[in-house]
């Protein structure tokens, strides 16, 4: 299956959760729950509120983009489970991997509630014949796990602006972004590199498992100005590490099919 | 202890530069300026939603989208002003890879600030806030336990205060910027936590909830924080709720 009957088919949902929620406004609770003075209970707020409603009433596009993220994370749940036990993480680095892999199988289980699906129902089958050691090497490991953290980074920050219409998911968005992001750091850390991306991401001799994932990290131009010489005293180096830069939608799918069976 | 305590320095390089260097026009023409006109407008006068007036000398974020920038950028200057200091004078037995990430973050925060205060004086140039005078008096700049601490500390808060202001920004290209950005201070929060703790679950921060969230926190949350960090008094009441 590729990604993209993956998609046609994620977006088959059970026909009677309409019916099931119909007692239920719940677009009113996801427009309006960003504002309830609760702000910090709103995980809370989300897996309650929220997995109930099985996302049958979402905005179309709000749809579309938790489906896109959902399968993402499932990539990365299910490649830090095989990889938590696998064996091969030293020892000293297996708390890193251990809070990871929860991590991701928490933003599994959140997306699949906003949508509606039960645990693992749209979960596609996983491989990771291009990278065969990868669950035998600890570099190749290391080296996979930076390539999926820095494009999901990617691909949420890509995402926000799809999610305006629904506040409430957008924060949770952006919340799992910031996760994503750590994860990133940390992994870079423990390959010798820095923890931001410099240049084209491809520093220190130690090419990322798919270039495609850098691509237009290398930028300076924001809001239509060209940083460099523009902001004093600062290399394009330190412009460019200081702006993560999103990717679209169709270039991460395109990578993220390489792990589709 | 030394000479750390009671400093309260104005920011390094905000007073300086020249605004107009960063191509006003073009980025006017690529930001979306009517909502931020209407803000502007809207903000101008000198009180809060309720009326109240905001007092003199306070100096007032702003509304809209507008004021969301001028509360970025008001962190940021406070971000960049730490790791000048740090930079300026390193902490007691700083290693060399960690003056080399002190310097990394001073660049990128001191990227941010120069940034947001071009992009605030390019859209809406009568609204952009001045150069915030800081307060690190609590902060022992030769003790790498307080400077960690309050590093640690202030990427947190950057990271929770983009997370919970993004939903409220009206602008896409805004949101997308504040996304670029936001990303860049969780990497710097993960890389102070393993200079504090070690590579271990301690990169979180504690800042990540049990369903694999980071911290959002809300405008009215996060200024009181940071204002015991900024001598100069700011208003978060035209902010948006």
């Amino acid at each position: 299956m590729n990604l993209f009957e993956l998609f046609a088919k994620i977006g088959e949902l059970d026909p009677e959760s309409g019916e099931r929620l119909s007692f239920y406004n719940r677009r009113h609770i996801l427009r309006n729950g960003a504002k309830a003075t609760a702000l910090a209970a709103l995980p809370t707020l989300f897996s309650s509120v929220v997995n109930k409603a099985y996302g049958a009433d979402l905005p179309a596009q709000t749809r579309g983009v938790l489906e896109f993220a959902l399968t993402l994370e499932y990539l990365e749940a299910d490649y830090y489970q095989k990889g938590v036990q696998s064996g091969i993480i030293p020892q000293n680095n297996y708390e890193i991997f251990d809070t990871i892999s929860k991590h991701e199988t928490a933003h599994v289980r959140l997306l699949e509630g906003a949508l509606g699906l039960a645990p693992d129902a749209k979960k596609p089958k996983f491989t990771y014949a291009a990278y065969p050691d990868v669950f035998t090497n600890y570099q190749t490991f290391l080296t996979v796990s930076q390539s999926f953290e820095d494009l999901g980074v990617r691909a949420y920050k890509n995402e926000a602006g799809n999610l305006m219409e629904s506040p409430a998911l957008l924060q949770v968005a952006l919340q799992i972004h910031a996760v994503e992001a750590r994860h990133a750091a940390v992994v870079r850390s423990l390959r010798g590199q820095k923890g931001w991306i410099v240049g084209n991401g491809m520093e220190n001799g130690m090419a990322p498992a798919v270039p495609a994932i850098y691509e237009g990290e290398l930028n300076t131009v924001q809001g239509g100005v060209e940083l460099v010489g523009a902001i004093a005293g600062q290399s394009k180096d330190a412009l460019s590490e200081a702006f993560d830069e999103p990717l679209g939608k169709d270039q991460v799918l395109n990578i993220a099919k390489l792990f589709l069976a | 202890m030394t000479s750390s305590s009671n400093k309260s320095t104005s920011l390094p390089g905000t007073t300086s530069e020249s605004k107009a260097s960063l191509g006003r026009r073009t980025f006017l023409k690529s930001a979306s300026l009517a909502s931020l006109s209407a803000a502007a407008i809207y903000a101008s006068s000198c009180t809060d939603h309720n009326g109240n007036p905001i007092p003199d000398g306070t100096v007032d974020l702003g509304a809209g989208d507008v004021g969301i920038l001028n509360y970025a950028y008001a962190l940021e200057q406070l971000e960049a002003a730490f790791y000048t200091q740090i930079v300026a004078t390193p902490y007691s037995g700083i290693s060399s890879q960690e003056l080399a990430i002190m310097t990394d973050l001073k660049n990128h925060e001191v990227a941010h600030r120069d940034f947001f205060k071009t992009a605030i004086s390019s859209a809406a140039p009568s609204m952009v806030i001045p150069s915030l005078e800081v307060n690190f008096s609590a902060i022992d700049f030769t003790s790498r336990a307080s400077v960690l601490a309050t590093a640690k500390a202030f990427e947190n808060l950057g990271v929770a205060a983009y997370n919970g202001a993004g939903k409220f920004l009206q602008t896409p290209i805004y949101l997308l910027l504040a996304g670029k950005i936001v990303s860049v201070e969780a990497r710097h929060a993960a890389i102070i936590g393993t200079l504090l703790e070690g590579f271990n679950g301690q990169f979180t921060g504690g800042q990540v909830d049990a369903n694999g969230l980071d911290k959002a926190m809300t405008f009215a949350e996060v200024l009181p924080v940071a204002q015991t960090f900024i001598k100069t008094k700011i208003s978060g009441a035209n902010l948006p709720k």
